[in-house]
């Protein structure tokens, strides 16, 4: 097995072969993210552009981070989603860093479709950093990552993913991922924040939080966008922890050895009671760590396509 | 100047006769006339259709302003090109057609190039702000055929109210683009599983359904002759039928990409599938293709809207609502007849025999002799790709542009001369 494609663009194209492939680099990468010297030579050369439409830290880190690590060089670029604050079109400002000759993209946008956009007018390769409300395929790896390093297969798996559904990417990559992996997903928030078509997802639609939760073996909790108050999705953030959020109590329907999961950043005592945030059933941290490995992961399948590398460059790790 | 079309299929809203026509500078002269006959020109249509220039009451031509996407030169080419010999462009120009200055000024364009027929649809409000209603006298005098904020939906209802009223002073009707904008929000295509799939945000078929319903009250409320654009929901066309059978003065249109295409082609995210209204699902399209057959939808139109390809190839979000329509009117519109939805003369009564009542034309929507020589000779089984080279419009924005389509105008005659002949 092998990963062909010149880009990674979202959960929704992949096999289950090619997100198993993926996670197998991953988990190889995660051995040296624990190394005194945290440095391969595996993309020497190679020039890495963190194209930004939207503001991030967290993720862009990541992956700067990421990059790093395999000795590319790595470029932040950031910029505003609309088209109209420079006068250049989007395709404009790709194709002006694609002639600086750049091996890889790594591209958030605020507008679902984007990335794909973007993809199609360039040689260089492309990795969704999160577009709009549609993908964040990395974020879904390394939930995976991390899922499988607690529970072994994720196959037969009962996941919970609570919270505003329809405007989050990471819901969707998690959904389709999970989904295609063989797991049971329920999904949960409050009606003004799910889908009014979501048979599409294949998931089951819980009438309560206790419905949710119980008999989980996976927890994951969705960021609440404290800017969304007051825009008719929620009327307080307050009623939102009371009816939506994570307690211990709740946690306690889930199965014994649940884990509890979260994108972050995480609002304490809104989606996520701090003394959950912070229980041993917690594995938040370690999917930041994960996060790397997996950025590692993509920027090594696609950053080495360019320029006809053979692909047992790989063995000389 | 006589011309002869000999062996004609002709085709009315009623019946098809056999026929050798007759036309007589502007006017058709006879429909029985010998096959003989000697004209200055003669075209044998032997094995072919002849049915009235077609009438496409909603368009948009950019002119003035915007003559960047389209002028009513380039318009009137894509109309002719496409069997269409008069059509009605909306107000949103630049400035908007707000008064008779600008209502003079495309009609006389159109008349100088003397290809296609302009019948204005005038602002009903100035600026299409949705406040103060426009000097509506004025324009109809200057040939202002109906009025509408198309684009602009008016929100507040006692303006619409008004204008309905005021409108109906002079004879005239109103259009209403029936759009909630608050309902829709940001949304970019049908709110449906695709949505859901692709992240596009979505436009509730209840956006559409709610001001439908509003604008037949004020039709009730006013009794003016309120006229629906292009519907796209199967709701809508529950409401129009029940405002018809209260025997309210209400009429609608559909287009052919609304009764030709569904939303799961946004899977692609193809700029070229954003339109207002969205494309809707499946059943929505199938109670378009069965309110065109039972007579529910007075109309076909193409709500032809030419943008630049830069205003097209753009991030979804960012991209233009709107597709050019005039010349996959016909073939679109044809597939309907050729897999026996409708008939050859149902064709004409939803082409060019009811927007001609519509829009109180009584010299046209039908070959007869003594009115206007606005003819079509119709190849219904001529198949071809819908090359640039055979585009006529200004814009490429047409999701059909590189398919194959079958029915085309061979011969269009406007006012007694062939203003476009497919070319060989």
């Amino acid at each position: 097995m092998s990963y062909k494609r010149k880009d990674l663009l979202g959960m929704i194209d992949l096999s289950s072969e090619e997100i198993t492939y993926l996670l197998d680099t991953a988990q190889t990468f995660c051995e040296i993210n624990e190394r005194d010297v945290k440095k391969v030579p595996t993309l020497k050369g190679r020039t890495v552009i963190n194209l930004f439409f939207e503001p991030s830290t967290r993720t862009r880190t990541s992956f700067e981070i990421a990059g790093k690590r395999l000795s590319a060089d790595t470029v932040n670029f950031s910029a505003s989603s609309s088209s109209t604050t420079k006068g250049e079109t989007l395709i404009d400002t790709v194709k002006n860093m694609e002639y600086m000759h750049s091996d890889v993209f790594v591209v958030r946008h605020a507008y679902s479709g984007s990335v794909k956009f973007i993809s199609e007018n360039t040689d260089a390769s492309v990795i969704n950093a999160g577009d709009g409300l549609n993908e964040h395929p990395t974020q879904a790896l390394l939930d995976l990552l991390t899922i499988r390093q607690h529970k072994g297969d994720i196959k037969g798996l009962e996941i919970a993913i609570i919270g505003d559904i329809t405007h989050s990417r990471v819901a969707r990559s998690d959904i389709w991922a999970m989904k295609k992996l063989g797991a049971n997903v329920r999904l949960f928030g409050p009606p003004t924040m799910l889908p009014k078509y979501i048979e599409p997802f294949g998931c089951r639609k819980c009438a309560t939080m206790e419905e949710a939760v119980e008999g989980a073996d996976v927890v994951m909790m969705l960021r609440v966008q404290r800017e969304r108050q007051g825009k008719l999705l929620l009327p307080s953030t307050r009623e939102y922890a009371k009816f939506f959020g994570l307690t211990n109590q709740k946690l306690n329907l889930a199965k014994e050895d649940a884990i509890v999961m979260h994108p972050g950043p995480i609002n304490r005592g809104v989606e996520l009671m701090s003394n959950v945030a912070d229980c041993s059933r917690s594995v938040i941290l370690p999917q930041v760590s994960n996060g790397v490995a997996v950025r590692m992961a993509a920027l090594y399948l696609l950053g080495l396509k360019k320029g006809g590398q053979s692909e047992n460059t790989a063995e000389k790790l | 100047m006589k011309t002869l079309l000999k062996n004609c299929k002709i085709v009315n809203y009623d019946k098809t006769i056999d026929g050798n026509i007759l036309i007589d500078g502007e006017i058709i002269a006879s429909l029985s006339a010998s096959a003989d006959e000697k004209a200055d020109k003669t075209i044998d249509c032997k094995g072919k259709y002849v049915v009235p220039g077609l009438i496409d009451m909603h368009v948009h031509f950019r002119d003035p302003g915007l003559d960047y996407k389209e002028d009513i030169i380039s318009g009137s080419k894509a109309a002719a090109a496409g069997g269409v010999t008069a059509v009605c462009p909306m107000a949103n120009t630049k400035p908007v057609n707000d008064n008779s200055t600008i209502t003079k000024y495309m009609i006389e364009k159109g008349k100088d190039f003397g290809v296609c027929d302009i019948f204005p649809i005038g602002a009903m409000t100035k600026k299409m702000d949705g406040e103060e209603l426009t000097e509506m006298g004025d324009m109809a005098e200057a040939g202002a055929i109906g009025f509408s904020d198309d684009g602009k939906p008016v929100c507040s209802a006692e303006v619409f109210r008004r204008a309905a009223e005021y409108a109906s002073q002079f004879n005239s009707f109103v259009i209403s683009h029936a759009e909630d904008k608050s309902l829709a929000g940001a949304g970019v295509i049908n709110d449906c599983e695709t949505a859901t799939v692709t992240g596009l945000r979505g436009i509730p078929a209840e956006s559409e359904e709610v001001m439908v319903a509003r604008d037949i009250l004020m039709s009730k409320l006013t009794g003016t002759h309120v006229h629906i654009c292009h519907i796209s929901t199967k709701g809508t066309l529950e409401l129009i039928r029940w405002a018809k059978a209260k025997g309210l003065n209400v009429t609608c249109e559909v287009t052919p990409h609304h009764f030709k295409l569904d939303d799961t082609e946004l899977l692609s995210y193809d700029t070229n599938f954003k339109m207002n209204p969205p494309l809707r699902g499946k059943e929505d399209v199938e109670a378009m293709i069965e309110g065109l057959k039972n007579g529910d939808i007075d109309c076909i139109v193409t709500d032809h809207a030419p943008h630049h390809i830069d205003e097209k190839n753009v991030e979804f979000d960012l991209a233009m609502f709107g597709i050019t329509g005039l010349q996959t009117l016909l073939p679109l519109s044809l597939e309907l007849v050729s897999k026996g939805v409708i008939s050859m003369n149902d064709f004409v009564r939803l082409t060019s025999y009811n927007p001609a009542k519509l829009l109180k034309k009584a010299d046209r929507g039908e070959i007869a002799e003594g009115k206007l020589a606005d003819i079509v000779v119709v190849d219904t089984e001529k198949e071809y790709e819908f090359t640039l080279e055979l585009n006529q419009s200004k814009s490429t924005n047409s999701p059909f542009i590189g398919k194959m389509l079958k029915g085309a105008a061979l011969y269009t005659i406007k006012n007694g001369k062939v203003v476009f002949e497919f070319p060989a």
